[in-house]
């Protein structure tokens, strides 16, 4: 069968990213997707973040299909019936080169797809990767569902997503813990252009990212978001696996209450639902990171739990990685080195000397403190809306006695102690 | 019919249609019979023939093409009967066993000799093998599957409907500058007319004028199909149909449940046949079979147009879905909305219970 | 032995959806597939190659994206692929398809000599089983439809045997090569593509012609000219006047809902009752 010099495995991301580097340096790909076609197992309805894709496509803005660029984001702390919100909006995000765009994935993937095989890689799809080909420890290849599907490289680039099978069967990857993974359900819904840009004050191509936490999620760690495409609105919900488990809720029954939230519901007035989509986001962060590079193999993308939850940052990191897990390849070959576990020991300090490692070890800590301390997607919600509603009604109470009724508030639900406590967790948390 | 991606602009401009083509007169109704029978479909099309007829102030004719004997008269005095003007016969030994070939050129010749401006086909196996050649070899439009037919006064043209993009959305479709316009229509899709047996019209008889040699195809042998325990959805009266809405194969034996206690046949929607869980002769819709029994019972139906127009016309429909907002309900006559899985069940019992003391009482 | 299999790309049909408010066809994201009728006579084309031996040919008259369909082709066991396509096509009907298709079919006898073409019986956006019968007439060759079984391929005396479904039966026919075989749906089952196929597929240099490779000779019978039908309008379907009457019962107790809906039922037709105790048991 044939041989090439580097499989990939994936057609997302992190898989593209990779393909396309590896391409464009002269190295023989071959780039296995189990999908009908890119994009088609990947969820609709995302943040693209230009930094990432431009050190691997820079006139990518040429062509690629992108709907919106951001200029205002939103977060929102949520109640049951009101929210508490900041807005970052600014003149310089409309200025070009444009930061963050929202992108429809099917289409975005096609596109990048496109790119890789222009460069001169092989792409296969609707056929998966069903293991690993071993000599002894080392990955030799790929056994592809397929008659003659056995296919041998130098070296393998996982980058088959938050499930991937692949690397748990060959022992690289522990099961999923459920504490470390999210389950988040997305829905499009469609509305004329006109409408998407008076409901949310943007000119043509401008987009709006809200993010949301709070009431919404019923004291389960997640968040909800809801992004402006050129002709629709993308609206999600996700929370963590161990929660949903626990609590008994659906992802689905999730997003149909905050849709009927009063603050939400009329964004998405009369829109047409096209799509609804579930997606496992791998949550865990640098404590969940596995081992990531051994004998003939290197992880990149949601396989190997590349997501800044805190920042909802996963294609940017998935995008990244797939470059140096390239880049490593491409650096080994040209110094005539094999793909051992010491010398792919270079993707690892690449990854180090990016944002990608500073930023997921930077936030170590937030999904043990998160996870531990439901107070902040509950009562903190309701104790911030309180306090806003309360010093915003006109109501012939005197001002000092509405705060000392905030304060009262406050600490009668959390106690000084508590409250000091929280403070330095999420202090801890963002250090 | 146009296998564009978009629709194109309505045609607007007068039509000048050439004098010799504007000749053309009479609307035709190929009567399709096999082994004895003419097919039902032919009738259907000889009554909706009829309207298109007197709305035109033209002659209807049948098409008789077969064997000679007393069998293919007999056909022919149907036709009139079903509503046709005149019978155009052409009777062969050749004509013994539908091939392409000869009926082709015998079609033709009929056509090219008198000239009808309208030409209707029924959408059978034999229909649609036949309508492709002799719509190609006239150089003519072919409408084929119409789900309705009617006359554009302004031009005196045939406007035939029919389902496109999936049968999300219905499209009419002429066919201005050619003729004979042709179009072909599934069986019960129009309404089966009245006959009157007194009725009386006159015979033209044509030759085929074709020897067996210089046909390529033989047929070698017939074998018929063992019709016993084949589903007879056509002409049922009553049909119990599951969709989606049913979630499992082993929950349509529910369907199956509520059908054995009233008598009925099982339908299915295309998602529920291609999955295989039913036969592919049960399936109702655009591409499966249309029916119009007395009573049709949709259990997990969400009554996409797909579907609809394979039974809107049945007299009485029962919808159950546990969407309130399925399309069902839109033109359903009774709707239950609520899961399926225990309602068939109800009403299964129910209908059980009642019939017992109907009988009882009877 | 060398056949031809004409095939079609075509919209997933079961995915498109209608924008409530303006009517459109809302194509985004619709994804385009083979029609799945070609399939089964594309199986078929390849189970006779099998067992005969020669080549297939798979043929497609589309726009650009086409492509992808033929690709799929060849990783299924197609040799080789040619996609017709230009803009002059553009608004093309059954009879304008198919002379097309007869043009550049004539092209490709030139080359190798054909003795059979296959066709999906009818497509899943257009329906009309036309195109198959279409070039057949073209190009004077015996039609076979609803061929349900394919039993005997006699090379040297040039003959073929198959099984045809009729309305009530089978008909067993002999006719002469070279013929066009449209092939019922369900008569097989697609093959799995292996992997050497697979990359043929991604590497093959697909065949692109235009109409002058396509040996079009008469242009008033092609695109919009060579069509006779024309769509006049395209619209949704009215709503009924009268939607369903939703049965309700305090209870909402399915027994309950069942039992008042019966009432209603034979209230209102009351010979249906008759007419369900004839077939019943």
């Amino acid at each position: 069968m044939e041989k090439f010099d580097a499989i990939v495995v994936g057609a997302g991301p992190s898989g593209n990213a990779a393909a396309y580097t590896l391409a464009k340096a002269g190295l023989k790909v071959l780039q296995i997707e189990r999908g009908e076609y890119p994009g088609s197992k990947n969820v609709q309805g995302a943040i693209l973040y230009s930094d990432a894709l431009e050190r691997i496509i820079p006139d990518f803005r040429e062509d690629a299909p992108l709907e919106r660029h951001i200029v205002e984001q939103q977060m929102w702390v949520l109640d049951d019936e009101s929210y508490v919100g900041s807005t970052y909006r600014s003149a310089e995000f409309n200025r070009e080169p444009y930061n963050r765009y929202t992108i429809i994935r099917a289409q975005f993937d096609k596109w990048f797809s496109k790119k890789v095989q222009d460069a001169g890689a092989l792409l296969i799809c609707e056929t998966t990767v069903s293991d690993l080909i071993l000599d002894g420890n080392r990955v030799i290849g790929v056994q592809a569902d397929r008659e003659g599907g056995a296919i041998y490289a130098d070296i393998v680039i996982l980058a088959d997503g938050v499930n991937s099978l692949l690397a748990k069967k060959a022992g690289f990857h522990p099961e999923l813990d459920p504490k470390d993974v999210a389950l988040a359900v997305k829905e499009i819904h469609f509305l004329p252009q006109e409408t998407v840009e008076a409901r949310f004050n943007i000119g043509e191509d401008e987009g709006v990212v809200i993010e949301m936490v709070g009431k919404i999620t019923k004291g389960m760690m997640g968040t909800g978001f809801l992004y402006t495409n050129k002709e629709s609105i993308t609206i999600g919900v996700g929370c963590m696996l161990s929660d949903f488990k626990q609590q008994k809720t659906t992802p689905y029954a999730l997003l149909e209450e905050m849709k009927a939230h009063p603050a939400i519901r009329p964004l998405i007035a009369g829109g047409e639902m096209k799509e609804y989509t579930g997606h496992l986001i791998p949550e865990g962060g640098y404590k969940a990171i596995p081992k990531i590079y051994g004998d003939g193999w290197l992880m990149a993308g949601d396989a190997a739990m590349f997501v800044n939850a805190v920042h909802r940052e996963g294609s940017n990191l998935a995008m990244t990685s797939g470059r140096l897990a390239a880049e490593t390849v491409i650096a080994l070959k040209e110094q005539g080195k094999f793909m051992t576990e010491a010398n792919l020991a270079l993707y690892r300090e690449k990854l180090d000397e990016s944002f990608l490692m500073k930023d997921l070890k930077k936030y170590k800590e937030m999904p043990g403190i998160l996870h531990k301390n439901p107070q902040f997607f509950t009562t903190y919600p309701e104790l911030l809306n309180k306090a806003a509603h309360s010093m915003l009604t006109v109501d012939g109470v005197d001002k000092k006695t509405k705060e000392r009724e905030i304060r009262r508030n406050f600490v009668g639900k959390r106690s000084l102690f508590g409250l000091m406590g929280d403070a330095f967790k999420m202090w801890r948390a963002f250090e | 019919m146009s296998e564009d991606n978009e629709p194109r602009k309505p045609a607007r401009r007068k039509v000048e249609l050439d004098p010799k083509l504007a000749a053309y007169k009479g609307v035709w109704v190929f009567v399709e019979h096999e082994r004895g029978q003419v097919h039902p479909v032919s009738w259907e099309l000889m009554g909706e023939g009829r309207k298109l007829a007197d709305k035109l102030g033209v002659e209807l004719a049948g098409i008789v093409m077969g064997t000679p004997g007393s069998e293919s008269r007999q056909f022919c005095s149907e036709a009139i009967h079903y509503g046709a003007d005149l019978c155009y016969l052409m009777e062969d030994d050749l004509l013994k066993d539908y091939r392409n070939e000869p009926y082709t050129k015998g079609l033709t010749d009929l056509v090219n000799r008198y000239q009808p401006e309208i030409l209707l086909i029924g959408a059978t196996t034999l229909g649609r093998d036949l309508a492709g050649s002799v719509a190609t070899t006239l150089k003519t439009g072919l409408t084929a599957d119409c789900t309705e037919l009617a006359i554009d006064m302004e031009n005196r043209s045939l406007a035939a409907t029919r389902p496109t993009f999936g049968g999300s959305l219905l499209c009419t479709i002429v066919t201005l500058n050619y003729r004979p316009q042709m179009a072909t229509v599934r069986p019960r899709v129009m309404a089966m007319p009245e006959k009157d047996g007194n009725r009386t019209g006159r015979i033209i008889e044509h030759p085929l004028g074709m020897v067996e040699e210089s046909i390529i195809t033989k047929v070698l042998e017939y074998i018929p199909d063992n019709l016993q325990g084949k589903p007879q959805l056509a002409f049922a009266d009553i049909i119990v149909s599951g969709g989606r809405g049913m979630k499992k194969p082993e929950n349509f034996q529910l369907i199956w449940d509520l059908a054995k206690v009233l008598g009925a046949e099982v339908g299915a929607t295309r998602p529920i046949v291609q999955a295989g869980w039913v036969e592919a002769d049960r399936q109702v819709g655009q591409s499966g079979k249309t029916v119009r029994p007395k009573l049709y019972i949709a259990a997990g139906i969400s009554g996409a147009i797909q579907h609809r127009v394979g039974m809107e016309d049945s007299d009485v429909i029962i919808a159950i879905n546990s969407d309130p907002n399925a399309p069902i309900f839109d033109f359903a006559t009774y709707g239950i909305v609520g899961n399926a899985m225990v309602i068939v069940p109800a009403l299964t019992e129910a209908f059980r219970q009642h019939l017992s003391t109907a009988r009882m009482a009877g | 032995m060398h056949i031809v299999v004409c095939i079609k790309q075509v919209p997933d049909s079961a995915q498109i959806r209608v924008h409530p408010v303006t009517n459109t066809i809302m194509r985004q994201g619709v994804p385009a597939i083979v029609n799945p009728y070609d399939l089964y006579s594309l199986e078929e084309a390849l189970r006779i190659k099998d067992q005969y031996g020669g080549r297939v040919t798979v043929l497609s008259m589309g726009p650009p994206q086409a492509e992808a369909a033929l690709r799929k082709a060849i990783s299924f066991g197609a040799d080789d692929a040619i996609l017709v396509t230009d803009r002059a096509f553009a608004g093309s009907d059954t009879l304008a398809t198919s002379y097309a298709l007869a043009s550049a079919i004539s092209q490709i006898e030139k080359d190798i000599p054909i003795d059979m073409i296959f066709a999906g019986k009818q497509t899943i956006d257009g329906d009309t089983a036309q195109v198959g019968p279409g070039i057949a007439k073209r190009l004077d060759m015996q039609l076979l439809t609803y061929v349900s079984k394919v039993r005997e391929v006699d090379l040297e005396n040039r003959t073929i045997i198959v099984e045809r479904r009729a309305e009530g039966g089978v008909q067993v026919l002999r006719t002469s090569l070279p013929c066009l075989v449209t092939v019922l749906e369900g008569t097989n089952e697609m093959r799995f593509a292996t992997m050497s196929n697979m990359f043929r597929a991604a590497r093959y240099p697909l065949k692109t012609w235009d109409k002058e490779k396509a040996g079009i000779e008469d242009l008033t019978k092609i695109g919009l000219k060579g069509s006779p039908t024309i769509v006049s309008k395209v619209f949704a379907p009215t709503p009924k006047s009268v939607k369903a009457e939703i049965i309700d019962t305090e209870s909402n107790q399915p027994r309950d809902l069942a039992v008042t809906l019966l009432a209603k039922l034979f209230t209102k037709k009351p010979n249906l009752v008759r007419d369900i105790a004839k077939n019943a048991p």
